[in-house]
């Protein structure tokens, strides 16, 4: 800082500007700051624009909170569900934090279908725009990509029922679907290579391509500029452009300063819940999809059998392809509504058939008293699991101690003659072994009990030199002693 | 001397006069700074706390385990040799294993609790009945009931654990000690 003051004397008259030319003189930062803050507006700063920049705000807190929650975080079959407990029921804003995360994701899928809207309303795809659209199309697909890759994660009946079910579906699509649920899963069942896999893609390959779209998504923006209102040509804008700064900024500052009180109390107030563990031999769990996968899940419904492959891979490719083409199909500088009547026809249409296929899934839900039950329960099932204090996961190696005394009586009795008897002096506690005398773990692969019990009463020469004193015991404690040897396990 | 040029040379302007458009939209941009600093220290009090947990609580924790009735050591003559199970908290998983200790009694007839690993080098110390003295299988060295030493290679007495009675059950603390030095040392 020393430095940064004598400098500034030196070259500036002024010295309230010091640090801040000091700064700019060496990165550039007015000139950047002045690029992204004067993009020009036709017609001038609207609420309608602003749900970009919620969209950029949202995947920053996706990002912050995520990288938080793997602090605490372990993708394996055995671990997630219990580490995703330790944030929620022990960690400190965990449950905050967890929940932020969570309800981001809808947040996510909300605001990204009203900038969609608002692009399409407003025509806003057209003039050279056509990459602009795409790349915005393609971080939809991986937002979604997202949204079903973190559902996994923590591990619980209803991540697990769910991707379960998604997986299953992406099995459906004829010839190649198998494969690709079988590479998805990494494997027949789902499991913990399941687990491995959602979480890389999760948390290292969607996030890098989302990266590199939203740089590309918002280049492309730059380079087209703003299209503004409808009656604007997309081409050549006529009107008068105002600056992106200062009004534009403080309405989509708005936006986030909704975003960051909905979803801070949201939050707050109602913590997402934590199920229990995964059970796959729980054949009573009814899954369900997080809600802005129930349309597309209500729709796999209808189509089985021979009609699967006209429903899972004709119709949602050629709509994809419809939606991708848009900028191509569509190619003239009419923007407004009212003038579009087939555009907005097919817009209605698809946004209408998307919500009502996903109330018909909640209604028949409702209506199925079996169902209805079912799920009654199951959120019940988490409630009572929320209210449990977190325990520990007793780690496997306690476990094989504890069940060796557990399972047998007789090898229960031979382990108090074998710490009696100071066995375990030189054989290490569990006959692991120690700088005294070797392991006994895993001896009964090399001798039977009658030569076990032969060397214990009459030890070899070598055993001799080792300090192996003979064991005297009576035969029935001997029987005890070698039941609990030949049940070590390292 | 070109570099000095270079920077004089950018840097008179004209000052807006007070009331320009131009200082407003830089006042307006220092309360707009000033508010995202806000709103994100607000935003980041979760964030710390959730990374400071384990200075905020204890995330590793040994816990004390239970030795037995006080009334089964009420009458000792000899020290008697109980499996504990120690509980070691460390995060989200817990480890359980099981060590020996001896419950005996000290010069003035209070209960005390002696870890059996011997502070020489690590063996098992068993009780010999017939001597009654503590003897190490090892290299022989020998200590009192109370755990002090007798005689052998060992530089200290068998060591002690920090003790506790909790509704009426003794509860030992069992902690490893350092080998082979004269004086009782915690380690991990």
């Amino acid at each position: 800082m020393h430095s940064t003051g004598t400098s500034a004397n030196h070259a500036s008259p002024r010295p309230e500007s010091g640090l801040w030319e000091w700064l700019n003189l060496r990165t550039g930062l007015d000139d950047l700051l002045h690029a992204t803050l004067d993009e020009p507006i036709p017609g001038g700063a609207r609420f309608a624009y602003i749900f970009g920049s919620g969209l950029l705000f949202i995947f920053l807190s996706q990002i912050i909170t995520g990288v938080f929650l793997a602090l605490y975080y372990v993708p394996s079959a055995d671990h997630a569900h219990k580490t995703v407990a330790y944030i929620t029921k022990a960690v400190t804003a965990g449950s905050f934090l967890r929940s932020l995360h969570f309800y981001g994701a809808s947040a996510m899928v909300v605001v990204l279908f009203l900038h969609l809207s608002q692009t399409y309303i407003y025509g806003a795809y057209k003039g050279r725009r056509e990459l602009l659209w795409f790349s915005g199309c393609v971080l939809f697909g991986l937002v979604m990509a997202m949204a079903f890759t973190g559902y996994l994660l923590p591990w619980d009946q209803r991540a697990y029922f769910a991707t379960a079910v998604g997986t299953n579906a992406v099995g459906e699509i004829p010839w190649i679907g198998e494969s690709i649920k079988r590479l998805m899963r990494g494997g027949t069942e789902m499991g913990t290579l399941t687990i491995s896999r959602f979480f890389v893609a999760h948390v290292i390959l969607i996030p890098a391509f989302i990266f590199a779209l939203v740089a590309s998504h918002l280049f492309l923006f730059r380079k087209a500029g703003a299209a503004g209102p409808t009656n604007e040509n997309p081409y050549q804008p006529t009107r008068k452009a105002e600056l992106f700064y200062p009004r534009q900024v403080i309405m989509d500052l708005s936006l986030t300063a909704l975003l960051i009180v909905g979803l801070g109390l949201l939050s707050f107030m109602i913590p997402v819940p934590l199920g229990p563990a995964a059970n796959p031999a729980d054949a009573q769990y009814v899954p369900r999809p997080e809600w802005y996968y129930l349309p597309i899940f209500q729709w796999l419904k209808y189509w089985h059998g021979s009609a699967a492959i006209v429903g899972v891979l004709v119709i949602p490719m050629l709509l994809v392809l419809t939606v991708l083409a848009l900028p191509f199909l569509d190619r003239s500088v009419e923007r407004r509504p009212w003038k579009r009547p087939a555009a907005m026809a097919a817009y209605v249409f698809l946004v209408f058939s998307i919500v009502a296929l996903g109330l018909r899934s909640e209604y028949l839900d409702r209506h199925d008293s079996g169902v209805a039950q079912q799920l009654a329960k199951q959120n019940a099932d988490e409630d009572d699991y929320m209210r449990t204090p977190f325990k520990p996961d007793l780690s496997s190696a306690s476990l094989a101690a504890a069940n060796v005394t557990l399972a047998d009586p007789l090898a229960a009795k031979g382990k108090t003659i074998f710490e009696a008897r100071s066995c375990s002096a030189c054989h290490g506690h569990g006959g692991v072994g120690t700088a005294a005398a070797p392991a006994l773990t895993g001896v009964h692969k090399e001798f039977s009990s009658d030569q076990l019990a032969e060397l214990f009463k009459h030890p070899t020469a070598k055993m001799n030199a080792g300090g192996m004193p003979p064991v005297d015991l009576p035969p029935d404690d001997m029987k005890a002693l070698i039941a609990y040897i030949e049940r070590l396990v390292p | 001397m070109f570099d000095r040029d270079l920077e004089n040379t950018t840097l008179p302007k004209t000052r807006p006069s007070e009331l320009s458009p131009e200082s407003r939209r830089s006042f307006l941009g220092v309360l707009l700074g000033l508010g995202s600093v806000l709103v994100s220290a607000l935003l980041s009090v979760p964030l710390i706390r959730f990374s400071l947990f384990p200075l905020l609580r204890q995330t590793t924790e040994l816990k004390s385990s239970p030795v037995g009735e006080l009334s089964e050591f009420s009458s000792l003559t000899e020290p008697v040799m109980r499996t504990i199970q120690i509980g070691q908290v460390d995060g989200w998983r817990k480890t359980v294993s099981e060590e020996i200790v001896y419950v005996t009694k000290d010069s003035q007839g209070q209960l005390r609790v002696l870890t059996s690993i011997c502070p020489h080098l690590g063996c098992t110390v068993p009780w010999n009945k017939g001597k009654s003295q503590f003897v190490c299988p090892c290299h022989g060295t020998t200590f009192a009931a109370d755990g002090t030493r007798i005689s052998g290679p060992s530089l200290r007495g068998m060591d002690t654990l920090e003790t506790s009675v909790e509704e009426g059950q003794l509860q030992v603390r069992f902690q490893y000690f350092r080998q082979l030095v004269s004086d009782k040392e915690v380690i991990g």
